[in-house]
């Protein structure tokens, strides 16, 4: 059984049909990416993955340790073990960092069934992955993302997800707008994370990031389709040719019927 | 997005949780409001000839503001007529007269008081905490007065206010607020029956936070109580009153009265939260909170700051206010005002600067859902002799939903060039992007809404005591249920 078996996905935004037949299988310990140009569809499969409810499915199923993922609230979601780091994290005013996490962690905990956390054994535990992602914890005090850099705003995606434990983590475009100094932190505490227990789909613009964060698989999203998989090399060869030639051989070889 | 709304309506559906009646007998005054009435209530609680004549020049005011129909209409909320002959203007629980402990007291009322989580036996009392509890027209209970009395804290119910201190009564009752201040308070002076009193004497700083808890009980009645607070040179005292009523279909009023004198540099804390039944999801029934409340820093140095957290009533009309007369004197209004289905608001406050170097801080936040109307309406004055004078304003509104609505009303006078005044406002809506980035964490979307609305008024909460911030936060939560669209 594969952690993520997403079947014949189709998927509609206000009427446009986005996605357009997506299969894939995910196994736990592997790290796939998702690549492709601008409106490929990339971040709306993050988002549909994530339970979203603004998209709309119109055919194919999403399995998730088997459970109908699609039939999930965001909340059941990533109760499961499904975890999005947003490219756009959103500022919440008044709530700090620190409560936010500890709240969204014992949510969690809650749903398994298992003890909630208190702040003793909490901190500890927090203060590891801060030093991880090299953040400041006067950082935690202050308001979730409020006045945040957009760097400091990515590494919270990752110090979240750290303490959060997900089996599935989304990393949606976590490379855009940081600098190389962020990137490598940013990649550091990803690479932390993986392990044979966890998956993690990458989903990126840039081979960039993949420099750091070495996925077992590459797959290349081309208006709604996956038109091409492979190892890492065929970011390689993205990086060198640009998506044109492949959004050219994808144009050729499209079922007319879609 | 249509899940996120259900489960908001359910939350928003939910009961209101205080709104049982407790079976007791009672004492009343025929309906109906006329010379003969206030001489009754003054006769019934065996006031001095200086409340009565008192009172009848307020209802004698009264009176000719009701013939004018001078109502005040200025509001930003809609009601039908109040008809005042139909209201009963005393009405207290049957009780043995002059009690003299809390085993005296009918078992009912202290069950009731319980159930809303205050008991009155004093060792299941809140550490730090002293109670005076109302009960439709009179305070029923006070505890830890003789603990306070050793430091020569008043605090006990303006009844017994009257018959102890009257000197003091007649010397601050209507120092602020006087009869002819408003229609509302012209009633209230004509007919109040009770409410609670505290002094503090010099250089006191009052040990435990004083409260009052006010429950209407009765049908048909109105509640009046009146609160008087004075603070001598360089005392303080942090005072907290909260407020429920049963569920009934139609409306009852309530008009008080609230007057705080501060002294040289002398310091009063004052926090309201309340939680009168709201009406129904239809908005039937719920109360009338028709409320006066100001205080006067007279002394130097003094400081008086309103923090208030008004989540219940059908209809809110209250704007805690601070006269600002002596120097340096300092004038604090913290707000959080929560409309859900039908409610209105139309609160804020007033600060009026008068003394050299005087400041003041209003910090506004307004919540409306469903078809709530929510009104922030301040004034801001600065008069000729106040040099030096500062204000800060920051009024903020957040909108859940499409159907409700938030206005700001903001007057400002500058009499005198050397002021200093900053204004910021702020509407926002909780947005689809923050609850889903809370839910895809794992938080339900009610837990998520009532984390995002905390956070907004996470700068008054932090001014309330800590008991009842908690409190607070809580009530938030229930009277939100049923609101995020």
């Amino acid at each position: 059984m594969s952690l993520l078996e997403i079947r014949n996905l189709h998927v509609t935004v206000a009427g446009q049909e986005i996605l357009k037949g997506i299969s894939l299988n995910v196994n736990a310990g592997e790290v796939h990416s998702i690549m492709g140009p601008n409106g490929s569809g990339k971040s709306t499969l993050a988002q549909v993955l994530s339970r979203r409810e603004t998209y709309r499915v119109t055919a194919g199923e999403i399995l998730f340790e088997d459970k109908d993922l699609l039939a999930m609230k965001p909340e059941e979601a990533a109760c499961e073990g499904v975890f999005m780091a947003f490219q756009y994290p959103v500022e919440i005013p008044g709530i700090s960092n620190t409560y936010f996490l500890r709240s969204a962690l014992n949510a969690i905990r809650k749903y398994r069934g298992e003890d909630e956390m208190d702040a003793m054994d909490f901190l500890p535990m927090f203060r590891e992955k801060l030093k991880l992602l090299e953040m400041d914890e006067k950082l935690m005090s202050r308001s979730l993302n409020e006045g945040f850099s957009g760097g400091e705003k990515k590494r919270n995606e990752i110090l979240q997800m750290a303490v959060l434990e997900p089996k599935l983590a989304i990393l949606d475009e976590t490379d855009s707008g940081l600098d190389i100094d962020a990137l490598r932190i940013v990649a550091k505490g990803v690479n932390a994370m993986r392990s044979p227990e966890r998956a993690m789909l990458v989903v990126t613009h840039y081979q960039r990031l993949l420099n750091y964060i070495v996925p077992n698989f590459v797959h290349v999203l081309v208006d709604g389709r996956i038109v091409r998989s492979g190892g890492p090399e065929l970011a390689l060869e993205l990086e060198q040719k640009g998506y044109g030639w492949i959004e050219t051989a994808a144009r050729q070889t499209a079922p007319v019927s879609a | 997005m249509s899940t996120n709304v259900n489960t908001i309506r359910n939350l928003a559906n939910r009961e209101y949780e205080w709104g049982f009646i407790t079976e007791i007998e009672d004492e009343r005054v025929p309906k109906g409001l006329n010379e003969e009435i206030v001489r009754i209530i003054s006769a019934k609680k065996h006031e001095p000839e200086f409340m009565l004549e008192w009172r009848l020049k307020a209802f004698q005011h009264w009176a000719s503001l009701e013939k004018a129909q001078a109502e005040p209409k200025w509001a930003n909320v809609k009601f039908g007529p109040i008809d005042y002959q139909n209201i009963v203007y005393y009405s207290a629980p049957k009780q043995k007269p002059g009690l003299t402990s809390l085993d005296e007291l009918d078992p009912e009322i202290l069950r009731t008081y319980e159930k809303l989580g205050i008991p009155l036996a004093e060792q299941k009392m809140l550490a730090g905490v002293a109670v005076d509890a109302v009960f439709d027209s009179v305070s029923v209970a006070t505890t830890f007065k003789e603990k306070l009395a050793e430091l020569g804290v008043v605090f006990c119910s303006f009844s017994e206010a009257v018959q102890k201190h009257p000197e003091l009564v007649q010397k601050y009752l209507g120092s602020v607020v006087p009869h002819t201040d408003n229609f509302f308070a012209a009633l209230n002076a004509a007919v109040f029956t009770d409410g609670s009193f505290v002094y503090v004497p010099k250089g006191v700083r009052c040990p435990l936070e004083l409260s009052t808890y006010f429950r209407i009980n009765a049908a048909e009645t109105g509640q009046f109580e009146r609160t008087l607070i004075v603070a001598d040179e360089g005392a303080y005292v942090s005072y907290l009153e909260g407020c429920t009523a049963p569920i009934r279909d139609e409306n009852q009023l309530h008009a008080a009265v609230v007057e705080l004198v501060a002294l040289d540099n002398a310091q009063i804390k004052y926090s309201t939260v309340q939680n009168w039944y709201p009406g129904d999801r239809e908005g039937r029934g719920g109360i009338y909170n028709f409320v006066t409340k100001r205080g006067k820093c007279l002394g130097v140095n003094s400081k008086i700051s309103w923090t208030q957290v008004e989540t219940g009533s059908a209809i809110t009309w209250k704007y805690p206010s601070c006269i600002l007369q002596g120097d340096n004197s300092v004038g604090e209004f913290y707000s959080v005002a929560l409309t859900n289905n039908y409610q209105q608001a139309d609160t804020g406050t007033k600060m009026i600067h008068l003394g050299k170097n005087t400041s003041s801080t209003i910090v506004s936040k307004g919540i409306s859902a469903g078809h709530g109307q929510n009104t922030y309406r301040g004034m801001v004055k600065i008069l000729k002799g106040a040099s030096g004078a500062r204000n800060y304003t920051q009024c903020d509104s957040l909108l859940i939903g499409d159907q409700c609505g938030a206005h700001t009303f903001p007057y400002i006078e500058v009499r005198n060039s050397t002021a200093r005044m900053e204004h910021e406002a702020s509407t926002s809506k909780i947005g689809e992007d923050q609850l889903f980035y809370l839910q895809q964490r794992g938080l339900k979307t009610e837990d998520a809404v009532s984390m995002i609305v905390n956070g907004f008024c996470k700068q008054v909460f932090r001014e309330l005591p800590m008991e009842f911030a908690v409190e607070a936060q809580k009530l938030l939560g229930v009277s939100l249920e049923g609101s995020v669209g």
